[in-house]
């Protein structure tokens, strides 16, 4: 048998059923998000985990120019150390079978035995056959990339000598997650792969044959890695040791971990929103229905019913509320998770996905919505509480209200009493004005945050491409070539200008710090490639010094006037020290630049290009391209054009989701906010309202006093979202600053004005629902009933 | 029923109601509260309607006012059709033509006395000025008191006012006095009684009370939702002579 008083909770519950179920969608968006970003981030992580321990990712990695193998076994002795695996790596030209400029790779060795450390995982084909040279594994991206299938031949340049392989298998790495060639701005997986081969064949064609230069090593549990690596560098230093460093250092591991750590910082954020306006709503709208039972109350109160009993009345009625929503939201989340894991795992190529219920993420984050809406009812239980019956009994006088302060200071003189009323109400009832107001500052600033990130796309291919690089093409030679080798290019018709350049690939060391990427040596005076700051300004490139990218100083820990210590890996491997001149705080990529003729200094070579940027006449480009690759000194070329829609493709449609998915909770919120303010009001102006009917105002002049409190809100609301939306932006910037990328906190004009124009859209969508309510009212049922 | 019309020969009938009724639909029952009323009003006539709990007074004074419509019927005041449920005309209608008073008094409480005047005097077309219509009610000294900061008495008076500053043709009062005191319900009736000596305007008043009567050019008794009785006085007692 249901009880009498449950029987009320029931009944209130259909009569307030709108603003119960505005309730019940904001603590569902907030489960949703909850359980859906941890379970996502969860998920990503123990998949990260689970396929680094299955194919035994390693946890040191060092290179040498030519290490004995001997070596191995001495660092295998090292105190902690598991598992010690040498290879042979080395750069790799890869004609393309479709034809078309050569990719680049990275070619890896794999032991005879098979591999122990980065073990790769085969998504095709087969493995290396032990007993041959000529085979090879070539990383997914590529392969699908340039459509290369097990069984396909591959002509490979390594160190200048061409071999045909045959492609085994197609595999991924735990090492290459992510894989961007060094020094590239993006990862383009049509021009640059990883390639695996056996060891004889690929020491014999790097001339390493009884030498590695590369070696991974296996931790065991409890070693200190500081240790491995400072053991490791002793016994590979007389053999051109390059440093050891552990798995931060590797730029997929840190990407993949910075994604994660981005992914768990939204988790705790946008949830928290949620539960934050919900719990404002649940006390506007609880407050008022204590308001308006006052009598009930006491009635209940006089029948004998205690303080307990009455606010366990309130308590189960938001619990139900709050567990109707928790439940959807458990429902949406695990889908919500469940698509973003997938879509994540599909996207960094994870072998392994672990995705599980996470039973325990469900019930803490219900459990967390449910003290959100109780901790909402509070204020409102407690009024109910303390209610003495003999007082409830009696109607409640009539509001107190004062002049405002604004008013007393003569200026609001001009207003209708319509807008004095709203004026005044306001002003009595400041916080929940405010609270309100920030539910809608909440909502525009999510929806600044989601526009935000198209903005950052297209600031960033802007300065980059537009700014900076405004090359249409770029050339890199077979060798190094003379500037006049270059400067003749210029003959090809459709080609407007040619700039040199020099670039060498390069390892940056600072004290215990390094960093793989190109050295490019261009002229000063160069237009095509300019440097270019956050902010759009052009820096001039000076004379003399090293310039690097403002994030690469910092991974160097260098600033102006410090010495870094260089060392090429190719050619005669010179090393020395160059003097950083300048950092530029670029937004794409990091980058090492310097004056070309200091490069030849530093290199100790004559005037010397390795290719060159062209400017072309667009309708041109083509021909220009088919007619660069009939030169046989040239190696590649690049058009800017096919770079920038890689990329675009790359990020566009995560991008499109994550503005979706943002877009629509910015304007649940703004709906559920308003909604309920706009029921509130209505609900406590009832009476006001129907005795201006009475006085023959009407509907529409009614309407737009609700509206117009409303409008209060929004007003304070949209721009403290802006404000708001702009601090979410840069601590999002701080966090998402990667070698990758950079976010410039730069938020364009249109995107406030978007965010501040779907607020506002929610609004009057919410107030021409409101017109209904108006429409429908029954003016006399409510000056009869005496509230 | 038209010995009253006959009575008044001379003035013309402002509202005119012939066989109306008004049936409440509650649910599957049908709760009859006019069954079939027919009554003219004449222009500045005070007239007060009696009647026990339940017999339909509100009911008919709600339709008079363009509040509500009636089931059946027909009922005019001038050239306006009540009985057409257009809420646009009906609105038009009170806005221009009518003021009520109820019990409760309904002020809005963030307003002050002025204010609440002004909301009803900015929507009139040659309303009075605030101020005069609130020195009419005896509430000169109070224009800036909000409604918590006034007795019952004095916010029903501020009702008044706001019923009176439009200029209304016709003042529909329902039980004005109800939730006064003798004294101050008698102040509360001498400034109706005022008003329609004054200004000339039809007015009709509710109440169970029937001491008040001694104060109407008319007395009309309902029950049961027709009307059973009609009175004219002879004269009008001044409202403060009224005892009860
Ligand atoms: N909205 C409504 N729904 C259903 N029945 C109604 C409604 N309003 C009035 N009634 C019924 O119509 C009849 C007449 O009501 P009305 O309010 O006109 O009486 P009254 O004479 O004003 O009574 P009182 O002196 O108590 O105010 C009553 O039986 C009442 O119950
Ligand atoms: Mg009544």
């Amino acid at each position: 048998m249901v009880r009498a008083l449950d029987r009320k909770v029931l009944r209130d519950l259909r009569a307030h059923a709108g603003q119960a179920v505005a309730i019940a969608v904001l603590l569902a968006c907030a489960v949703t998000t909850l359980v859906g970003s941890v379970a996502t981030a969860r998920a990503l992580e123990r998949s990260q985990a689970r396929y680094y321990a299955e194919h035994r990712f390693a946890h040191v990695f060092a290179a040498a120019r030519r290490a004995p193998e001997g070596i191995a076994a001495r660092i295998a002795a090292l105190p902690g150390v598991a598992e010690v695996e040498t290879r042979v790596a080395s750069s790799a030209t890869v004609e393309r079978p479709a034809g078309g400029p050569p990719a680049s790779a990275r070619i890896l060795s794999l032991p005879p035995g098979g591999a122990r450390v980065n073990v790769p995982y085969l998504r095709a084909g087969s493995g290396l056959d032990p007993d041959r040279t000529d085979q090879v594994l070539v990383s997914e991206g590529f392969a699908l990339a340039n459509q290369l299938r097990p069984g396909d031949r591959l002509g490979v340049v390594v160190n200048g000598k061409r071999q045909v392989l045959r492609i085994a298998g197609v595999a991924l790495s735990p090492e290459f997650v992510y894989a961007i060639r060094p020094g590239d701005l993006f990862p383009d997986d049509r021009a640059y792969g990883i390639l695996w081969t056996s060891r004889a064949g690929l020491a014999a064609a790097a001339d390493l044959e009884g030498a590695f230069d590369e070696v991974a090593v296996l931790l065991a549990p409890g070693a200190r890695e500081a240790d491995v690596i400072a053991g490791i560098d002793r016994l590979l230093a007389p053999y051109g040791g390059l440093g050891a460093h552990g798995r931060d250092r590797n730029v997929s591991h840190r990407f993949l971990s910075d994604e994660l750590a981005q992914l768990r910082a939204m988790a705790a954020l946008v949830p928290a929103i949620f539960l934050g306006v919900a719990a404002f709503v649940v006390s506007v709208v609880l407050s008022r229905l204590v308001t308006t039972q006052r009598q009930q109350i006491g009635a209940l109160e006089a029948l004998g019913y205690g303080a307990r009993a009455i606010a366990l009345h309130y308590a189960k009625l938001v619990s139900i509320i709050a567990l109707a929503g928790g439940a959807l939201g458990a429902i949406g989340g695990i889908a919500l998770g469940r698509a973003f894991a997938r879509s994540y795992a599909d996207f960094y190529r994870l072998p392994v996905l672990a995705f599980e219920g996470e039973a325990g993420v469900v019930v803490v984050a219900v459990l967390v919505a449910l003290a959100a809406a109780l901790a909402g009812s509070l204020g409102a239980v407690r009024r109910a509480v303390r209610i003495a019956p003999a007082e409830a009994m009696r109607p409640e006088p009539p509001a107190s209200y004062r002049p405002t302060l604004l008013e007393r200071a003569g200026l609001f003189r001009p207003l209708s009493p319509a807008a004095r009323m709203i004026a005044r109400d306001v002003a009595r009832r400041p916080i929940r004005a405010l609270l309100s107001a920030a539910g809608l500052a909440c909502a525009v600033a999510i929806l600044v945050v989601a526009w935000f990130a198209a903005d950052a796309m297209d600031l960033i291919l802007e300065q980059q491409l537009v700014v900076a690089q405004r090359q249409d093409l770029t050339v890199t030679f077979t060798d190094a070539v003379a500037p006049a080798g270059a400067l003749e290019l210029r003959s090809l018709p459709g080609v407007r200008a040619v700039e040199g350049f020099r670039a060498v690939p390069v390892t940056l060391r600072r004290g215990h710090r390094s960093y793989r990427t190109a050295l490019t040596g261009v002229d000063p005076g160069a237009d095509l490639t300019r440097l270019v700051t956050a902010d759009g300004r052009v820096v001039p490139l000076p004379p003399a010094g090293l310039v690097l990218s403002a994030k690469l100083g910092e991974l160097l820990h260098a600033a102006p006037g410090d010495r870094v210590e260089i060392e090429v890996l190719e050619g005669r491997r010179r090393t020395g020290p160059l003097t950083v001149a300048l950092l530029v705080d670029d937004l794409l990529g990091v980058q090492a630049t310097l004056s070309r003729r200091a490069l030849a200094d530093f290199l100790g070579e004559g005037d010397l290009l390795s290719g060159a940027q062209l400017s072309v006449d667009p309708a041109a480009l083509d021909v220009v391209q088919a007619r660069l690759r009939e030169r046989p000194r040239v190696a590649g070329t690049t058009a800017r054009a096919a770079s920038v829609a890689a990329f675009r493709s790359l990020v566009a449609g995560f991008i499109l989701a994550y503005m979706a998915a943002l877009g629509a909770l910015g304007a649940v919120i703004a709906a559920g906010v308003v909604y309920n303010a706009a029921r509130v009001t209505w609900a406590e102006r009832a009476r006001e309202l129907a005795t201006l009917r009475v006085l023959g105002f009407t509907r529409a002049e009614i309407w737009r006093v609700l509206a117009g409190e409303i409008g209060v809100h929004a007003a304070l609301g949209i721009p403290a979202g802006c404000a708001l939306g702009l601090g979410f932006v840069g601590w999002t910037a701080a966090r998402a600053s990667t070698d990758l990328y950079r976010i410039p906190a730069e938020i364009s004009a249109a995107t406030f004005v978007r965010a501040a124009l779907l607020i506002l859209a929610a609004t009057a969508a919410v107030l021409l629902a409101a017109t209904r309510w108006v429409r429908r009212a029954d003016l006399l049922d409510v000056l009869k009933s005496k509230e | 029923m038209t010995t009253t019309a006959q009575a008044v020969a001379g003035r013309a009938p402002v509202f005119a109601a012939r066989g109306l009724e008004k049936v409440y639909r509650v649910g599957e029952i049908a709760v009859p509260a006019l069954r079939g009323v027919d009554l003219d009003l004449y222009e500045g006539e005070l007239v007060v309607l009696l009647g026990p709990s339940g017999s339909g007074k509100s009911t008919l004074l709600n339709v008079l006012g363009g509040l509500d419509v009636p089931t059946a019927g027909t009922v005019t005041w001038r050239d306006h059709d009540l009985a057409n449920p257009d809420e646009r005309l009906l609105t038009r209608y009170r806005r221009d033509h009518v003021g009520f008073v109820f019990q409760l008094y309904n002020l809005v409480p963030s307003l002050t006395a002025r204010e609440n005047v002004a909301l009803a005097a900015e929507i009139a077309e040659h309303p009075l000025d605030p101020a005069d219509a609130l020195a009419r009610v005896g509430l000169a000294a109070r224009v800036d008191h909000f409604p918590s900061q006034l007795s019952g008495g004095e916010q029903q008076r501020v009702a008044i006012a706001r019923a009176i500053v439009k200029r209304p043709d016709v003042l529909l009062c329902d039980e004005p006095t109800g939730a006064l005191d003798v004294q101050t319900g008698r102040l509360v009736l001498s400034v109706l009684e005022r008003v329609n000596r004054e200004l000339g305007t039809t007015t009709v008043i509710i109440t169970h009370n029937a001491a008040i009567a001694a104060m109407a050019d008319r007395v009309i008794s309902m029950r049961d939702g027709r009307i059973v009785r009609e009175e004219r006085n002879a004269h009008r007692a001044p409202p403060e002579a009224l005892a009860w």
